[in-house]
């Protein structure tokens, strides 16, 4: 079932917050993965593994490094579900 | 002439309490920490053995969410000790030397909950589904490097495994490498968390665990006649370990000297221990000699002592041979009677238990001993805690595979 924006957007930051113990609120559109949220190589895939679990979409390896933001994730995620 | 080690900070979370004050306040007035297990999987496998000693305080109860995520949870009761005994230590307010300061940290078995985890994920969801993390966190030296990150510890991060004398065998190596001139300090102590119906299933196979369902308290009695077998225990015991000299410059409070160390092997039986128990007392001796130590200062002994039917008596005879008959006059305590067997961690909590034993002059209680086995000649502490004179304790850890493993500490 596709989930909006800002379902795709909360169920992202509960993952990054699992893993990195970032506060959910600091998990916006607009922040960079690396630079914003200093998440390393291994927590990113960790995040990509459990965000195609939750929202039961494929995110291929290649893929990943053009999820620079949280919102290119989100779009990203969007776009599969639909 | 050898540097003098000392131990300035201790730190433990253990089925008896989730730090160090409690776990020694229970274990002084006679606390069990065994309660029968709530997982499913207890029914599921109808597993013949349904309870163990957890901890007296979940990790998620004092970690963050991502600490409990990312570490297997021997590596979070690592932390959780870990972080007790840095600040104990006073190292929290301190300026050391960070290159000089190192890990000896030891595991049993290791991430075994996360790496059957991960076989569950693999075997249900599919490859893909194992996370990245999983390899970091099941390897036996987890707990060691997550301590070396933990605390900017850049001397040398190691990771004895001896099974059930891996907590023992990490002060050893502690020492050493405090009295080679590797580091000022060094985290030394063991971690476990290996209760899983695996284990369960493997050490009840080996009938060498308790079967007491009905009374999970009464289930690890050492020395008593109605023994039947050791309780899982989990958790984890970290004492720092410092040079005297560094010690002293820092003005930090001095517990105890650790003394002297040993370490050997049996080469008798992958599991068995040795029947007159000599690769034990061979042990024993060497610990005295590195120690400097005679049998006339020993005061206090806390002992393997894991409750199994045939592993209890080898090491009373060793005891005997190696400190003949003053044996007569020392206090000897079997803390796993209220612990459980915390396996790779329960050298080190026991050497908490011993440190803490000289400080406060007393000898912690065995529980459950109703009727002490003949074949044990030794002055086992029931009932109330036994007072005890400065002097020497003494720590024993044996674990399969042959390991023997014996710390002595020393009044300070």
């Amino acid at each position: 079932m596709a989930s909006t924006n800002e379902e795709i957007l909360a169920g992202l930051a509960e993952i990054v917050n699992e893993e990195t113990d970032l506060p959910v609120e600091d998990v916006q559109m607009d922040k960079s993965f690396t630079e914003d949220l200093d998440i390393d190589s291994i927590s990113m895939m960790t995040i990509v593994v459990e965000a195609e679990g939750k929202f039961d979409v494929k995110i291929p390896d290649e893929e990943v490094k053009n999820l620079k933001t949280v919102g290119d994730a989100v779009t990203f995620i969007a776009k599969a579900q639909a | 002439m050898a540097k003098t080690v000392v131990i300035t900070g201790l730190g433990a979370t253990t089925p008896i309490g989730g730090d160090v004050p409690t776990s020694w306040a229970n274990a002084l007035v006679g606390t069990s920490g065994a309660r029968s297990l709530t997982e499913d999987w207890v029914q599921k496998w109808d597993l013949p053995v349904t309870f163990a000693a957890r901890t007296a305080v979940p990790a998620a109860d004092v970690l963050s969410r991502s600490e409990i995520k990312r570490n297997d949870p021997s590596a979070q009761f690592a932390l959780v000790a870990s972080r007790e005994a840095w600040k104990d230590a006073g190292l929290d307010q301190a300026e050391i030397d960070h290159d000089r300061l190192g890990v000896s940290y030891a595991t049993g078995i290791g991430g075994v909950n996360t790496l059957l985890d991960a076989w569950d994920v693999l075997r249900e969801k599919g490859p893909r589904r194992v996370l990245p993390m999983t390899v970091p966190m099941l390897m036996p030296n987890a707990s060691a490097g997550v301590l070396s990150l933990e605390f900017k510890a850049r001397a040398a991060a190691r990771t004895p495994v001896s099974a059930c004398a891996s907590g023992t065998e990490a002060l050893a190596i502690g020492q050493e490498m405090i009295r080679s001139g590797q580091a000022d300090v060094v985290i030394a102590g063991g971690c476990e968390a290996a209760i899983h119906p695996i284990t369960i299933a493997s050490f009840a196979s080996m009938q060498a665990l308790s079967r007491r369902n009905d009374d999970p308290a009464s289930a690890s009695r050492p020395y008593d006649l109605d023994r039947d077998g050791f309780v899982m225990g989990e958790g984890a015991g970290t004492l720092i370990l410092e040079s005297e000299e560094h010690a002293k410059a820092r003005g930090a409070r001095i517990y105890a000297e650790l003394a002297g160390t040993a370490i050997t092997s049996d080469a008798f039986h992958i599991t068995a221990p040795d029947a007159e128990g000599l690769g034990a007392t061979r042990a024993l001796r060497a610990t005295m000699v590195d120690g400097g130590f005679t049998a006339e200062d020993v005061v206090h002994v806390n002992a393997h002592a894991t409750s199994t039917p045939v592993g209890d008596i080898p090491e009373s005879v060793a005891l005997r041979i190696a400190f003949g008959d003053h044996m007569d006059n020392v206090a000897v305590s079997a803390t796993k009677s209220q612990t459980g067997h915390l396996l790779g961690g329960a050298g080190a909590v026991e050497a908490v238990f011993s440190v803490l034993a000289l400080v406060d002059h007393k000898a912690p209680v065995t529980i459950n001993l109703d009727r002490q086995d003949p074949a044990v000649n030794l002055d086992v502490v029931t009932g109330t805690p036994r007072v005890i004179k400065d002097g020497v304790a003494v720590s024993n850890s044996f674990g399969f595979g042959g390991h023997n493993a014996v710390a002595a500490f020393r009044t300070y």
